[in-house]
C-alpha cells in the first residue's frame, strides 16, 4: 500500500508537469480569407491560459483587430496578414518553445511579442537567433533591454520610469500637504519591482518616510497577510507592485476589512484593465484609484478613438473597458507594418536597421522612436485614476487631457 | 511587533478554516478510493461560479445559495466519479485516476472560459468586506464565518463517518476494499456517494475561496492544488480533521514568517512539511498502519 502511495504521488508530479506542457502546445489561429498571393504569416505566442491569460486574450483581441483593419485596407504590400498565435500558458520556458515552432515549423514572416517582460526576455532570445525584428509592447522591464538584443523594440512605455509622474506631483506640493509616509508592498516580478524600487528611492529624499517595503512572491494565492500588515502601518500612500487585478483587489479588500484607507494608493498594474478591474473591486472602490501606463481609452488620438471605437463595436462594454493591453498590441501591429512597408519586405535585418533608423512612427499610444536598446524614447508616462465609473488621465496635471486628480483617495464605498 | 505577531496568529488561524473547506474533499476522496483528485483545484474555482451565478444572476445569497450549490456539487462529484473514475480497473488503476482527473479539470476549466471568460471575477456581499473589532483587532466577517463553517463541515464529516451506516461503510471500504465487498457492502456505490459527498464540500470551499480572493478565473486552481495536496499530505492522508489541523498550522507559519520575509512565507510551510514527514511519514494524523492492513 505504501509503495503505490509514493507511486501516486509521483506520478501525480509527473502527470501535471506533462499535462502543462501539453496544455501549452494547444494552438489557435486567426486569419482572412483566401487571396491569390500568399498571406504575410506573423506568429505570436500569448497567455491565453495562466496567471496572465486576462492580459494574453486582451492582447490577442489588440492583434486580432489590427489584422482585420489592415486586411480590410488591402492587407501589407498587396498581401493579407494572417495570425498564428500560439498558447504559452504563461509559461517563460513555454514560450521559449512557441517562438521556435513559429519559426522552424509554420514559418512565420515576422513576430509579434508575448505579454509580460517575463516571457518577452526568452521570447526575444528566439527571435534573435533566427534573425527575426521583435517588436513587442509588454517587454518594458530592465530584464528585456539587458540582454542588449538589437531585435527587441518595445512600442510601450520603459518600465521602470513609469511612476515618474506620481514622483514629480508629490515633488510640486508645498512640504506641508506630502504624504508623511509610505509602503511599498511588491510582487517578485520584473515589471512590478524595479518601478516601486524606483519611486521609494525617489520619494525618501523628499522626506517621506517608509513604512513598509517588502517584495512578495508573486505566486501567493493569498495576500490578506501581507495586506494586513501594511494596513498596520497606517501608512499614508501606498505604492502597489502589482501585477494584475487580483493582487490588487485583494489588497484594496483587506485594507477595507481593516477600515484602513490611504490618502493615496496606486498600483502598478491591475487598474489599467478596465472592467475586469472594476468588476472585480466595484465601481464604488475603484474610486480614486491610481495606475501609471502611457494610454487610456480617452487617449486624444484620432487613430486611438477609432480603434476603441472599434473594439466596443465587436466585443461590447464601454470605452472605459478596454484594457490597455489592447492599444499595446495594436500599437505592435501598426510598428511593424510601417517597418514592412518602408523596407518593402519581411526581411529581419532590413526591419531591425529601419526600426534603429531614428524614424519617428505612429501608433495609437502615440509616437515611436526606438533608442538604441529598442526602447520607445518617445513614450510618456502619464498616471490613471478612476473616477466615478471613468478612466481618466490625472497626471502630469499640466498635460493635455488631464483632469483634476481626486486627492485624497474617497473612503471605500463598495 | 507583538501586536503583528498576535494578528498574524489570527489571521493564519482564521484564513487556515477557508484552505481546510477546500481540502477536506480531497482528502475524504483519497481515503475512500485511494486516488488524489487532482481536479480538486477546479472544482474549488468551479464552486465559486456556482455560487457568483446564483449571487449575480438570482441574488442569493453567498450562504443562502450554498443550499443549491452543495447538491449540485454532489451531483457532479457522482457523475466524475461515474463516468470517469469507476470504469478504470487494473494494477494501473491508480495512475490512469490521475490522468482521468487531469481531463475532467481540463474539461471543466475549458468550459468555465467558454462560458465566463478569462476576466476575474468576485463574489461580493456585504460581509465579505466588514469585520468586527475584537482585542484590538478587526477580524473579518468572512473569515469568521469562513472558520465556524470549516469547524462545522469537519464535525458533520466525523458524524457522517463514525456515526452513521454509511459511515460504517465507507471506514470498511477504506481499511480493505475487498473485505467490504464480502460483507455485503456495495462498494462502488459507497464510492459514488464519497466522491459526491468530497466534491459537495467543495463547493463550501469554493464560495469562501471566491469571497476572500482578489478574483478568480477559470485558471485560478492552478495555484491552489499544490498548496492542498500539501495539506492533506501533512494532516494525514484521509485524514478529515488532519486536514483542518494542517491548514491551519500552514496558513499560520506563513502569515507569522510574512512578518519578516514575505519571500520566505510560503517556503517555510513545505520546509515544515518535509521535517515532519521525515519524522511521521504518515502526516500528523494519518493512519498508515491501519489502512496498510
Amino acid at each position: 500500500m505504501r509503495s503505490n502511495r509514493a507511486r501516486l504521488l509521483s506520478l501525480s508530479a509527473a502527470a501535471i508537469l506533462a499535462a502543462s506542457v501539453a496544455a501549452g502546445c494547444s494552438s489557435s489561429s486567426s486569419g482572412t480569407g483566401p487571396n491569390a498571393k500568399p498571406p504575410i504569416l506573423i506568429g505570436a505566442s500569448l497567455s491565453l491560459t495562466g496567471d496572465f491569460s486576462t492580459d494574453g486574450q486582451a492582447y490577442e483581441r489588440g492583434y486580432d483587430l489590427w489584422a482585420h483593419d489592415v486586411n480590410a485596407s488591402g492587407g501589407l504590400l498587396g498581401r493579407k496578414v494572417k495570425l498564428v498565435i500560439l498558447n504559452d500558458n504563461s509559461s517563460p520556458t513555454q514560450v521559449d518553445t512557441n517562438y521556435t515552432d513559429l519559426i522552424t515549423v509554420h514559418h512565420v514572416d515576422l513576430t509579434f511579442g508575448p505579454f509580460s517582460s517575463l516571457l518577452t526576455a526568452p521570447a526575444a532570445e528566439v527571435a534573435h537567433r533566427y534573425g527575426y525584428a521583435f517588436v513587442e509592447g509588454a517587454g518594458g522591464a530592465a530584464l528585456v533591454f539587458s540582454e542588449k538584443l538589437p531585435n527587441v523594440f518595445d512600442v510601450s512605455l520603459p518600465v521602470a520610469n513609469e511612476l515618474d509622474p506620481l514622483v514629480d506631483w508629490i515633488k510640486s506640493m508645498p512640504a506641508s500637504q506630502r504624504p508623511a509616509t509610505a509602503a511599498y508592498p511588491m510582487a517578485d516580478d520584473p515589471f512590478a519591482t524595479p518601478q516601486v524600487q524606483r519611486a521609494q528611492s525617489q520619494l525618501e529624499p523628499l522626506g517621506i518616510k517608509t513604512k513598509y517595503s517588502k517584495v512578495f512572491p508573486e505566486e501567493v494565492p493569498d495576500y490578506a497577510p501581507n495586506a494586513d500588515l501594511v494596513a498596520a502601518t497606517g501608512a499614508q500612500m501606498v505604492v502597489l507592485g502589482s501585477t494584475d487585478v487580483p493582487t490588487v483587489a485583494s489588497f484594496m479588500k483587506a485594507f477595507e476589512q481593516q477600515h484602513y484607507n490611504p490618502k493615496i494608493f496606486i498600483a502598478a498594474a491591475g487598474p489599467d484593465q478596465g472592467g475586469a478591474f472594476t468588476s472585480a473591486v466595484g465601481t464604488g472602490n475603484a474610486n480614486g484609484m491610481m495606475v501609471p501606463d502611457a494610454w487610456y481609452p480617452g487617449y486624444p488620438n484620432a487613430s486611438s478613438q477609432a480603434m476603441v471605437k472599434e473594439y466596443v463595436a465587436k466585443y461590447g462594454g464601454t470605452a472605459s473597458d478596454v484594457n490597455a493591453d489592447v492599444a499595446e498590441a495594436y500599437s505592435v501591429g501598426q510598428v511593424t507594418a510601417e517597418a514592412v512597408k518602408a523596407t518593402g519586405g519581411t526581411t529581419g535585418s532590413k526591419i531591425i536597421s529601419y526600426l534603429h533608423s531614428g524614424v519617428i512612427l505612429a501608433s495609437v499610444q502615440g509616437p515611436v522612436k526606438f533608442n538604441s536598446l529598442g526602447e520607445n524614447v518617445k513614450a510618456i508616462a502619464f498616471v490613471f485614476q478612476w473616477q466615478d465609473g471613468k478612466f481618466v488621465q490625472v497626471l502630469p496635471a499640466a498635460a493635455t487631457g488631464s483632469v483634476a486628480i481626486i486627492n485624497p483617495k474617497p473612503a471605500w464605498s463598495g | 511587533m507583538g501586536r503583528q505577531i498576535y494578528e498574524a496568529i489570527a489571521d493564519g488561524i482564521l484564513d487556515g478554516g477557508v484552505y481546510a473547506l477546500m481540502a477536506v474533499g480531497l482528502t475524504l476522496i483519497f481515503g475512500v478510493l485511494d486516488i488524489i483528485n487532482i481536479a480538486q483545484g477546479i472544482l474549488v474555482v468551479l464552486g465559486a461560479y456556482l455560487s457568483y451565478v446564483l449571487s449575480v444572476h438570482l441574488h442569493i445569497d453567498l450562504f443562502v445559495g450554498l443550499l443549491i450549490t452543495v447538491p449540485a456539487m454532489f451531483v457532479i462529484g457522482v457523475a466524475i466519479q461515474w463516468l470517469f473514475i469507476r470504469p478504470l480497473r487494473g494494477r494501473d488503476r491508480a495512475s490512469m485516476s490521475l490522468l482521468a482527473a487531469y481531463a475532467v479539470a481540463l474539461i471543466i476549466e475549458g468550459l468555465l472560459y467558454r462560458v465566463f471568460g478569462p476576466n476575474y471575477v468576485v463574489l461580493t456581499a456585504s460581509y465579505v468586506t466588514s469585520s468586527v473589532h475584537l482585542f484590538g483587532f478587526y477580524l473579518p466577517d468572512i473569515y469568521l464565518y469562513g472558520f465556524a463553517l470549516a469547524v462545522a463541515c469537519v464535525a458533520a464529516l466525523y458524524l457522517l463517518l463514525y456515526r452513521t451506516r454509511f459511515g460504517r461503510s465507507v471506514r470498511a471500504t477504506m481499511q480493505d476494499q475487498m473485505a467490504a465487498r464480502l460483507i455485503g457492502i456495495n462498494v462502488n456505490r459507497v464510492a459514488a456517494v464519497t466522491f459526491g459527498i468530497g466534491v459537495a464540500v467543495t463547493a463550501v470551499g469554493g464560495m469562501m475561496f471566491g469571497a476572500t480572493s482578489g478574483g478568480f478565473n477559470p485558471n485560478s486552481g492552478y495555484d491552489l492544488i499544490s498548496r492542498l495536496l500539501a495539506i492533506i499530505i501533512l494532516g494525514g492522508l484521509g485524514s478529515i480533521g488532519g486536514a483542518l489541523a494542517a491548514a491551519v498550522f500552514m496558513t499560520t507559519a506563513e502569515a507569522l514568517v510574512d512578518i519578516w520575509s514575505p519571500d520566505w512565507a510560503v517556503v517555510v510551510f513545505y520546509v515544515a512539511l518535509v521535517l515532519v514527514l521525515a519524522i511521521r511519514p504518515s502526516g500528523l494524523f494519518g493512519r498508515a498502519p491501519a489502512r496498510a492492513q
